[in-house]
């Protein structure tokens, strides 16, 4: 029986459900020392003086380091020449919260109370946190030297201006994206114990051998004696792939102190220290024809970076401008886009990483077509969409392909299951009733480039290259160990990528063990982020298993004296076809496998274990069709979410419940976004304003609804799995379906369009017939 | 001030263990299970008291064990995630509903999960839906998107037997 698509409880959770996890807090070697930052109180100011005096008196207190100690060290790896991101802030702060000193401490409560002791003198400056603002001429500048806050610009070489006249009618919407957090509920962590034999390193983090790679370098230790450990992690969404301060100065602070020193964030500092997402401002134009047809689509991409450029926060705005036209077939497409600093803190990927924007945006103006032409949103989509017959399609940018996919399936199975004719009869039957909701429907046709795995795909994010490495090894008795390069933060690679290698090898799933995440145990890895897990690594799970299941099958028909093509492998045996008895269990081949005697000629002892790096020629391109409806109390402007539908086209699926698991989390996450979420600054001071949970509205149980998910499937041609990736598929498709629900709802209204969040504040303002 | 002023011999019965530690008397209670007692199954989230994850039992009732302090408990009955057990491979019926159901992906809130889903069926064997999420109003998950914990908490309901959930 196939374990790939079947329903498998997870290995992971045992320890995870009986406080045996380990997250880096969790590791308490004796005679730890506690690490904490100072941290900036203004959002750009010059830095005139650091007095530690007073903390340095303070009980437990071992020490206090500003950026002066760490000259002989670089900055930050990753950023851009002559912009790059000191490990503490030298002279100048760019945004509040920004680390300027680092205090250790005994314990945790010493180090809390020494920080706070800290007296630090600024002379403030003018800051900007506005992407459009800081983009002006009269913005103060946080790197004179570079003489714009604009860092990269890429115009476009025809604005279709000409294209947009012809069309019987043109649309154009300013979407704001906002800056949302990405709210792990792990905050950074790390612990670091450099001892006489080198550096171990644990940092809660997406892609442990990227950061081995560049803490080495930063450091000037050869690889060999930095190891770096993410051991159990408590989410990560993207934003554990940036390289945070902690990360480096620990292994130093470790180094002079000889002794472990351990860093943990709380909530308040994660607000501002780790990294944010999104926060795009789109000026989005649209030429189309009084039937619907679209034929033009100009897409100006702003993208706030922060204080610092950071890898992967300067090619969000790339993902933006390849996935502007969504599942659409337009006939002409411009982007164009620019990368701005502001006093605020770095951007870099949060689930989905530039494509939810793009889907966003895309699926709004869809609707505004349909409200301008009088004609169903669903049917605008329809004229609309990429042929299920068109693949491969050519996009607008040449290296983006989609691979396959079936719009029309997907949106009319979400139709069906959101019973979408009833929804509109009874939309239509309340709409005057004023003690009934106002009834909104809105879809989403959604698609994302996920599968980050062709040569050159994350290189440009600062990566080392974007394969992924798979290491399949048998044991003596016929149990296997998969050692994977990509390590998860709650994604089940143990469970999916055992299913994968039990279904090739034919070792029953409970006898293959996943190991990942260890550097001196895997031999290289990249990462899991953009919806690569299956895709990437769990195709080389697959591939490396079927040459170890060749190699196996040599041994097995050696010691049968059979011909390898007349061997099948079944209940963890191999058996000669047609001869029921003639057969060698799996222990026993592999206990062979080490014992030249009993070999054949061609294979050697421990020629059971294979790795490899898996190359994909392109990227999946994962789509679907989403459907919310929303019911708005007319006094109060509440926002109920009644139904949401969701239709993935994921290609092949490993494990349906784990599949399922991912696009609710994705689904919740855009929901947050289109309902909750929004961080803020104030414009004048640059003062963070949302530094916890009370004020920064992650949604809880109370706030999100049941969904209904189900599923269609086009298999990606480029991996031999067939699987496209569905990590971040629902925070790509959800927030668009939620914002058209509402705008629906107020369709009577005269409104065209409101920013997300869409708050019942806002919702009220309109129904009192005010601008919001 | 010398640190004896600041510091207080206390002692709590933890997962039935009577454990007596000294303790600062600003001593979080998470902090004496995490670091004192070694029960790092409770996890901390946040820093004001809205995450959950640090969520334990105490006398019976679901609390965040980050806003309590350690002399508070000092005499009193906790249970922490690593005290549950039951009939279902050593798992209680609530830990093995969220394995069923899928009701965790990183783990990191879960132990918070299971308790207040604990201290619930506790008192209310067989809640609706919504009352689930009521009652877990209060623990933050990232990962799931909750309707997997609901479903996994109605499982839990529904395999108890009456019995300790
Ligand atoms: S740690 Fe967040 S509520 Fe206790
Ligand atoms: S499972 Fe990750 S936060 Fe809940």
């Amino acid at each position: 029986m196939s374990l790939v698509g079947a329903r498998v409880l997870r290995k992971e959770d045992p320890r995870l459900l009986t406080g045996q996890g380990t997250f880096v807090d969790d590791i308490q070697p004796v005679g730890c020392l506690h690490a904490a930052f100072v941290m900036s109180s203004c959002a750009h100011a010059e830095l005139v003086s650091i007095d530690a005096r007073a903390a340095l008196a303070m009980p437990g207190v071992v020490g206090v380091w500003t950026a002066a100690d760490f000259l002989d060290y670089p900055d930050l790896p990753g950023g851009l020449p002559e912009l790059e991101r000191p490990a503490l802030a030298r002279n100048r702060v760019r945004f509040a919260g920004e680390p300027l000193a680092v205090v250790v401490a005994e314990s945790r409560y010493q180090v809390a109370d020494a920080v706070a002791a800290v007296e630090v003198e600024y002379q403030e400056l003018d800051s900007v946190t506005d992407v459009t603002l800081a983009a002006g001429p009269d913005a103060p500048l946080l790197f004179e030297h570079h003489g714009s806050n604009v860092i990269t610009k890429v115009p476009m070489l025809d604005d279709l201006e000409r294209e947009l006249e012809r069309c019987d009618q043109r649309a154009h919407l300013r979407l704001v994206n906002q800056r949302c957090a990405a709210v792990p509920i792990e905050a950074s962590a790390c612990l670091a114990d450099w001892g006489v034999e080198g550096l171990t390193l644990w940092a809660t983090f997406q892609a442990p051998h990227h950061l081995r790679n560049y803490l080495a370098t930063w450091l000037d230790l050869p690889q060999n004696l930095c190891r770096v450990i993410a051991p159990d992690v408590g989410g990560g969404f993207g934003a554990k792939i940036p390289w945070y301060p902690e990360l480096f100065i620990a292994p130093l602070l470790s180094k002079w102190l000889r002794r472990p020193v351990k860093f943990t964030q709380t909530r308040s500092e994660a607000m501002v220290q780790m990294t944010h997402g999104r926060d795009q401002v789109h000026d989005v134009d649209v030429g189309f024809d009084n039937d619907g047809r679209i034929k033009a689509l100009r897409f100006i991409i702003s993208q706030n970076l922060g204080a610092y450029p950071d890898p992967t926060g300067l090619g969000l705005a790339v993902l933006t401008s390849w996935m502007a036209a969504g599942c659409y077939d337009i006939a002409k497409v411009a982007t164009s886009f620019r990368t701005v600093v502001t006093n605020t803190t770095p951007v870099a990927a949060y689930r989905g990483a530039g494509r939810p924007e793009a889907a966003y945006s895309i699926e709004r103006m869809v609707d505004l077509v349909a409200l301008r032409t009088g004609l169903d949103p669903a049917e605008v989509r329809r004229r609309n969409f990429i042929s299920p017959k068109a693949f491969p399609y050519k996009t607008h940018n040449d290296p983006v392909v989609y691979d396959s996919g079936d719009f029309p399936q997907a949106l009319a199975e979400c139709l069906r299951l959101v019973d979408y004719e009833e929804v509109r009869r009874r939309q239509a039957a309340t709409r005057n009733d004023p003690d009934a909701p106002l009834i909104g429907v809105g879809l989403s046709c959604w698609l994302e480039i996920a599968g980050f795995g062709p040569n050159g795909s994350l290189e440009g994010f600062g990566h080392l290259a974007s394969w992924e490495s798979a290491q399949v090894r048998i044991h003596p008795d016929g149990s296997a160990v998969v050692f994977a390069g990509s390590s998860p933060h709650g994604q089940g690679h143990e469970t999916t990528f055992a299913q994968i290698a039990s279904d090739e090898l034919g070792i029953p799933f409970d006898r293959i063990s996943v190991r990942f995440g260890d550097t001196a145990t895997v031999i290289q890895g990249i990462g899991t982020m953009g919806s690569r897990g299956v895709p990437t690594s769990g195709s080389a799970v697959k591939m490396a298993s079927v040459t170890v299941l060749g190699r196996a099958k040599k041994i097995a028909a050696h010691l049968l004296e059979a011909a390898e093509e007349d061997l099948e492998v079944l209940d963890n045996a191999f058996s000669v076809r047609g001869t029921p008895g003639k057969k060698v269990s799996w222990g026993d081949v592999a206990w062979a496998s080490f014992q030249p005697l009993r070999l054949p000629e061609e294979l050697s002892a421990g020629s059971l274990e294979e790795r490899l790096f898996m190359e994909s020629p392109n990227f999946s391109y994962p789509s679907g069709a989403y459907a919310c409806v929303v019911e708005i109390d007319r006094r109060t402007g509440r926002i109920t979410i009644d139904k949401m539908v969701l239709i993935d086209d994921c290609g092949t699926v490993i494990n349906p419940l784990l599949a399922e698991g991912q696009v609710h989390g994705g689904v919740a996450q855009g929901i947050a976004q289109a309902l909750f979420e929004q961080v803020v600054f104030d414009p004048d001071s640059g003062q963070p304003q949302t530094t916890n949970l009370i004020d920064y509205l992650v949604p809880s149980a109370p706030d999100l609804p049941d969904y209904v998910a189900g599923r269609i499937t086009t298999l990606c041609p480029n991996n031999p799995l067939g699987a496209k990736g569905i990590g971040e598929s629902g925070a790509v498709g959800a927030p668009a379906a939620v914002v058209n629900a509402v705008l629906d709802a107020l369709s009577g209204f005269g409104v065209e369009h409101l920013d997300m969040p869409v708050t019942s504040e806002k919702v009220w303002h309109v129904l009192q017939g005010g601008q919001q | 001030m010398s640190t004896q002023e600041w510091t207080k011999a206390v002692t709590v019965t933890v997962n039935g263990r009577r454990e007596t530690r000294e303790v600062e008397h600003r001593t979080l209670l998470v902090h004496l299970l995490r670091e004192q007692l070694r029960l790092t199954g409770t996890h901390i989230g946040c820093d004001t008291s809205n995450c959950g994850a640090c969520t334990v039992i105490l006398d019976g009732a679901a609390v965040k064990s980050c806003t309590v302090l350690a002399v508070q408990a000092h005499g009193h009955e906790v249970t922490t995630v690593e005290g549950l057990s039951g009939p279902f491979d050593g798992l209680s019926a609530v830990q093995e509903g969220f394995r069923q159901e899928h009701g965790l992906q990183c783990g990191y809130c879960t132990p918070g999960m299971l308790m207040a889903s604990t201290a619930l069926l506790s008192e209310q064997p067989d809640p609706s839906p919504e009352q689930v999420r009521h009652a877990l109003e209060g623990n933050i998950c990232r990962c799931t998107g909750y309707e997997m914990i609901v479903r996994s908490v109605r499982w839990a309901a529904e395999h108890s037997d009456g019995a300790t959930p």
